[in-house]
Parts: C-alpha cells; structure tokens; sequence
C-alpha cells in the first residue's frame, strides 16, 4: 500500500521535528534545530531494518520515492516563494557580506574534502 | 464573468493551482534549456532561477515578502515551497542514501559546520565594518546574517541591534540563500561537489536550508540528502555560537 510509504515518512518528519524542537528548547532558541537531520537517520534505519516484518513492499516504497521526485518542484516553488526582492535592496552591506560569505565558503569545500580524504588514508 | 470564475477556482484551490503552474514552468525551462543553451545548464538550474525572478517581480507588484505567492492566484506557492513540504521532500531523499558514506564524512561534516558559521560570521563582521559599522553589537548581527537570515535576527534581537541593523542582517542572510541557489552548479565542478564527502562539507559549510536544497537540486539530486543532513545543524549552531562567543570576540577586537 502506498500510504504505507506516505505514513512511515510522515512519522519520521514528525518525530524529526519534534525532536528538533526539543534540541531548540535545550538550547535556548525558538527553532528546529537539526529535526530533518534526525528525520532522515530515522528513516534510514527503519528502511534498513532486517526484520521481515518490517520490509516495505515496492509499492509502499513508491510513497517514499514519489516525494524524492517532487523535491525538485517543491524546490523551485520554493524559489518563487523567496523574498527576493527586499534582498536586493536591503543596501549595498547586506549584499557585499552575503556575496562574500558565499564565496569563501565555495573556496574552502575543496580544501576540507581534501582533508577528509587524508585523513581517510591513515 | 468567465475570467472572475477562473481567477476563482485558481485562488480557492490554491495547492493544486500551484502544482499546474510549477509543472508548466518546469515544462517550459526544460525545453527552452535544450534549445537556447544545448541542456548545458541544468533544466531545474533554470527553473529555480526563473523562479527567484518571478518572487522578485511578485515582490515589485506587490511589495509584499513572499515572492509570488502575494498574487493571490499564486498564493499555493508558497504552501508548495513552504518549509512542511521542503523538509518533507528532503527527508523522503534519505531513503536510498548511503549509511556507510554519511559515517564516514560524519565528523568533517560536524566540523565543517563549526567552521562554517565561524567563516561567514567573520566575513559578515568583516564588511560590515569595512561599511562604517563600529558598535560591536551591530557589526555582530550583521556578521550573523551572513550565517543565515534566521541566525541574523536571533542574536541581534538577543543583542538588543536596531531595526534597521536587523533588517539588513536578513538581507545578507538571503542574499547568502540566493547565492548558493543560483551559484552552485556554476562553481560545483571548480569545488569537487559530487561524491557525498564533498556535498556534506558543503551543507555545513553554507548552512542555509533552501540555499543547499535548491543548489544541489540544480547540480545534482542525489547529494541532497548528504548536503541537506549537516545543513540542518547550522542555524541552530550559529544561534549558539553568534550571540555568545562570537559577539564576545567582536567586541573585544573593536575595543
């Protein structure tokens, strides 16, 4: 059945949040701090359970892979929803400090990866 | 009377209206992708693209601060792209993901999270005074923005920033979001954005949710959920990290 998929993921996002919120509460801060994280490890480990019980049927995995098809129009209403706008003219600091942070960041992947994988090879 | 009827439907079925319109959208920047530029650019690189053009044109017409979903008969857009069904699809992407390849970059990933909001918060600070900026709290909130448009207000409501300070730490924060959407296939291959290691020091390292998720969706799909697991740590480490230690930094170097 298809809402098994829909339903497992669901739960997994729910539990997900709320422990994100918990984390939040934890912390001081009035977010969701790390819930999707924590939704897709749950969700990893129910799908990888060995258990026979518990092993979704391919149509019930068509509920989960059918939202992973969406992620890219969900992504670009996403885009559309953006307040671009007022990004573009909250001033000339606004824009120069997000550009900037942007490009350091680009410029530092490489070299943390390249770290990673030294560290890999000990 | 045929036109009212239209505009009708579309408003009260504001989710489905905004499937149709995302579908015709994808449609036509597939297509124009293929014949203008020889599918060199990504389709759904176009798409999100074309998307922050119209939230900008949505945002001219009606001054308002959700894209264009303040036109009311686009105003499913904004349930479609709101945070429920983004963290949704990006949840329903760690089905198939590799356990293995999340262990093994796990702790680069959790550093690159630190050093990413430390790197943006500096640079942030950086322009900010580089901009005539010299109260410690306002040169930190703006250096927050940088963080995320969510770590911006937090530690400068937590700092007492003005308004005006604020608002532009928000600013930068999605200014930062649209960078990453739109900037990200461009510079993947220059960074090695495509194997699991990289696109997890990468979510920790640019730490906006919709930034990593949009510019991974128009690289390449099957990172997300890598890029998507460090990201999600970011803004609460940077609610954390901004208002404390960070601020306390700023304040004594401008002292």
């Amino acid at each position: 059945m298809i809402i098994y998929g829909v339903a497992l993921l669901a739960f997994c996002m729910l539990m997900g949040t709320v422990s994100g919120k918990l984390i939040g509460v934890l912390i001081g801060i009035d977010a969701n701090v790390g819930g999707v994280g924590i939704a897709m490890l749950l969700l990893l480990f129910l799908t990888n359970l060995k258990s026979d019980r518990f092993k979704l049927k391919p149509l019930s995995n068509t509920g989960i892979t059918f939202w992973t098809a969406m992620y890219i129009p969900i992504v670009v209403a996403m885009a559309a929803k953006q307040n671009v706008y007022s990004a573009l003219n909250g001033g000339a600091v606004a824009v120069v400090a997000g550009l900037l942070a942007v490009g350091a960041s680009f410029a530092l992947i490489p070299i943390l990866t390249r770290m990673a994988g030294q560290s890999d090879d000990q | 009377m045929i036109s009212s009827i239209i505009e009708n439907v579309l408003a009260n079925n504001a989710l489905i209206t905004a499937f149709a319109f995302i579908g015709i959208l994808s449609f036509s920047t597939n297509k124009l992708s293929d014949v203008l530029i020889a599918g060199r650019i990504h389709g759904s690189a176009v798409a999100i693209t074309l998307g922050l053009v119209l939230a900008y044109v949505g945002g001219v017409v009606t001054g308002g601060s959700k894209g264009l979903a303040d036109i009311s008969i686009f105003a499913g857009v904004a349930v479609m792209g709101g945070a429920m069904f983004r963290d949704f699809a990006i949840v329903s992407t760690a089905f198939g993901a590799d356990l293995s390849a999340l262990k093994k970059a796990g702790l680069v990933g959790s550093l690159s999270i630190v050093i990413g909001v430390i790197l943006s918060f500096s640079v942030g600070s950086v322009v900010a005074v580089a901009f005539g900026y010299t109260d410690p709290v306002s040169v930190a909130t703006i250096g927050a923005g940088a963080a995320t448009y969510i770590v911006g207000p937090v530690t400068g409501t937590a700092l007492g920033a003005s308004s005006e300070v604020i608002a532009l730490s928000v600013a930068a924060g999605l200014i930062k979001s649209v960078t990453v959407m739109i900037g990200t296939p461009f510079v993947a291959k220059w960074i090695g954005l495509n194997n699991p290691t990289s696109a997890m020091i990468y979510g920790g390292l640019m730490g906006t949710t919709s930034g990593v998720a949009g510019g991974l969706a128009a690289t390449d799909p099957k990172l997300v959920p890598y890029g998507a697991m460090t990201a999600t740590f970011y803004t609460g480490v940077g609610c954390l990290l901004a208002p404390s230690i960070l601020f306390i930094l700023v304040r004594f170097i401008l002292s």
